[in-house]
């Protein structure tokens, strides 16, 4: 790993930190006055580097326990209810493989759970050789006032020659912030009503 | 089915299509025995709303006989039920609040980029309107797919008649919510811009709510006589100045709550405006807010604002002068329908609210378009349209 490319483990920290992340990595070559820490998260700012990677990420507030919020994570059968073009995910262990529809058949990522704290976080970044150099992880915070939990999801990855081409047409052209936050908000509908809203009339539309 | 469907301005047609079914757990179908024709199907009628796609039902004032269930509904076969055009999960932080028409569950997640991107936030699901509200299959058919059927649709009893309890849906809700917006306190003036069947609840709401007088302004006659046998004072601003008659009405005070029940009508909300208003991330051009500005001009200092009527861009020239200077307070939304049905259901069962006065018109759902047509030509003389499927053509 050089200076300019951080790698993902160093990525996903300075993300987890919600002062000035994006200030700190962006702007501290640059003069001008001293300003007092940015309290907003650092893919926020308005010029934001991560080294190579691209990063996007979303916070939803789901009204729904820590643990249960967890468990729709952590267990790869609920994965694919609300995560839109998910064919199956594969677990063995802290392997986890991620098996995605793309128009050219299927994409497998192959990670691993990197860090696991129950009812609080997870991690998976893929291993050497994947296909794609990605790392997401899901943050669980419990919301002010009994609201239920605040959901921070975000994912990191490093585009490469080739791999950009089948990355992005699992994304069929759709940003993947959009796509990701998509996937919360079907999260959302699906723990707060037990369903995901539809407005087709019939359940071939 | 047989169903009212948009093909483009000015062009809807009865179509036979293919029948709701449930989709999710919680949704109900919903046999229409009566549904009509609202004040702001006739935005989409003038394709002056965007994200219409050709062959979408429309109707979003309606009721039923509930025919099928999903396994998670609430009601039960045979049920009558009048169903609120918001629809909503009852189970977010907005529905747990009462704002049901904030529910953030209910427009699905591919349809809420648009409203997103347009007013910083998705809007929640509709019947019968545009995609950026859902764009879920309208009440002007045959049968309808309810979702969420265990938290909108409300049971009406058999002893009362379609006609008295079909504007549960919208409007009756929509009126009352507005007079409630207008915080009114004894000895208060209300000041209703506009007439139309919405403008009409809030008069009839207003007053009992307290209301020392109602003044309600417009310049349809026919309307203009329906507000003054509900008990309002009326001005026909064609024939007067409205600003000065409010203050001589008040005592030099000026109205102390004022409701703009007109909205943006079918101006200044081009579609070519909004499509490049989607593309930039800004402004969409002017709504017509007159009515607005008026209001703002007319409401005494530290007065309140009600604005039931429809709104979905920006505003030219809005006196946010008076607003500041004045000190005045500002209470809008899309109503929260479901907070209201159960006790304007009884309000009605015990006779305090009667709705029926409203309906000029009562046809078939097949002549539909004629019902559009005449509503929207002809609004002095047709004031409500109820459609009733099944029915044979009559005009």
């Amino acid at each position: 790993m050089t200076r300019r490319s951080p790698d993902l483990p160093l990525v996903a920290t300075v993300l987890a930190l919600s002062v000035g992340a994006g200030l700190a990595v962006g702007t501290a070559m640059k003069s001008g006055p001293r300003r007092p820490p940015d309290s907003a998260p650092g893919r926020t700012a308005r010029q934001s580097s991560f080294g190579g990677y691209q990063v996007v990420g979303r916070t939803v507030t789901i009204k729904a326990p820590r643990s249960r919020i967890y468990e729709m994570w952590r267990n790869p059968d609920h994965l694919t209810d609300f995560m839109e073009g998910l064919a199956a995910v594969h677990v063995n262990g802290d392997d986890v493989t991620w098996v995605i529809d793309t128009p050219d058949g299927h994409l497998s990522i192959e990670t691993r759970l990197v860090e696991d704290r129950r009812d609080e976080a997870l991690a998976w970044r893929s291993v050497d050789g994947a296909e794609v150099e990605i790392e997401a992880k899901v943050q669980l915070r419990d919301a002010p006032a009994g609201r239920g939990t605040e959901v921070e999801a975000h994912i990191a990855w490093r585009p490469q020659a080739g791999i950009v081409g089948q990355w992005a047409a699992r994304l069929r052209g759709t940003d993947p912030k959009i796509r990701g936050k998509q996937d919360l908000k079907r999260l959302k509908m699906l723990l707060e009503t037990g369903e995901i809203a539809t407005s087709a009339n019939r359940k071939a539309d | 089915m047989r169903a009212l469907t948009w093909h483009g301005k000015h062009d809807v047609r009865v179509d036979t299509v293919p029948d709701p079914e449930i989709v999710n757990p919680r949704d109900a179908i919903i046999e229409v025995t009566a549904t009509a024709i609202c004040g702001s199907d006739l935005h989409l009628y003038d394709a002056v709303i965007p994200g219409l796609v050709p062959g979408d039902i429309l109707g979003h004032e309606f009721m039923g006989r509930v025919v099928e269930t999903g396994p998670k509904s609430t009601l039960k076969k045979g049920d009558r039920v009048v169903v609120p055009f918001t629809i909503s999960c009852g189970a977010c932080f907005f529905c747990g609040q009462g704002q049901f028409s904030a529910c953030d569950n209910s427009n699905p997640v591919e349809k809420q980029e648009a409203s997103e991107l347009l007013y910083g936030h998705p809007m929640s699901g509709l019947f019968g309107y545009s995609h950026m509200t859902g764009g879920y299959p309208g009440g002007q058919a045959e049968y309808v797919r309810v979702p969420f059927s265990d938290v909108g649709p409300i049971v009406v009893p058999d002893g009362v008649s379609d006609e008295q309890v079909l504007f549960l849906s919208d409007i009756l809700p929509t009126g009352w919510m507005a007079a409630e917006n207008a915080d009114i306190q004894d000895g208060d003036t209300v000041a209703v811009w506009g007439c139309g069947p919405v403008g009409l609840f809030a008069i009839q709401s207003a007053l009992l709510m307290g209301a020392e007088q109602v003044i309600a302004i417009d310049h349809y006659p026919g309307r203009l006589t329906l507000a003054r046998k509900l008990g309002a004072k009326v001005i026909d601003y064609t024939q007067t100045h409205v600003l000065e008659a409010l203050m001589e009405m008040t005592g030099g005070i000026g109205p102390d709550a004022v409701i703009d029940a007109v909205g943006m009508e079918s101006h200044g909300f081009a579609p070519d405006r909004i499509m490049d208003a989607l593309k930039q991330k800004i402004g969409m051009g002017a709504d017509n807010v007159h009515a607005l500005r008026m209001a703002l001009l007319a409401v005494r200092k530290g007065g309140r604002v009600s604005i039931p009527g429809v709104y979905g861009g920006l505003a030219d020239k809005f006196p946010v002068g008076a607003l500041m200077e004045k000190g005045l307070q500002i209470r809008t939304g899309q109503t929260h329908v479901q907070k209201y049905t159960r006790q304007l259901l009884h309000r009605i069962l015990e006779g305090e609210i009667d709705t029926t006065f409203l309906i000029s018109h009562r046809l078939s759902l097949e002549d539909a378009p004629t019902g559009y047509r005449n509503f929207h030509g002809k609004q002095d003389e047709w004031t409500k349209v109820v459609l009733t499927p099944g029915a044979a053509k009559g005009i």
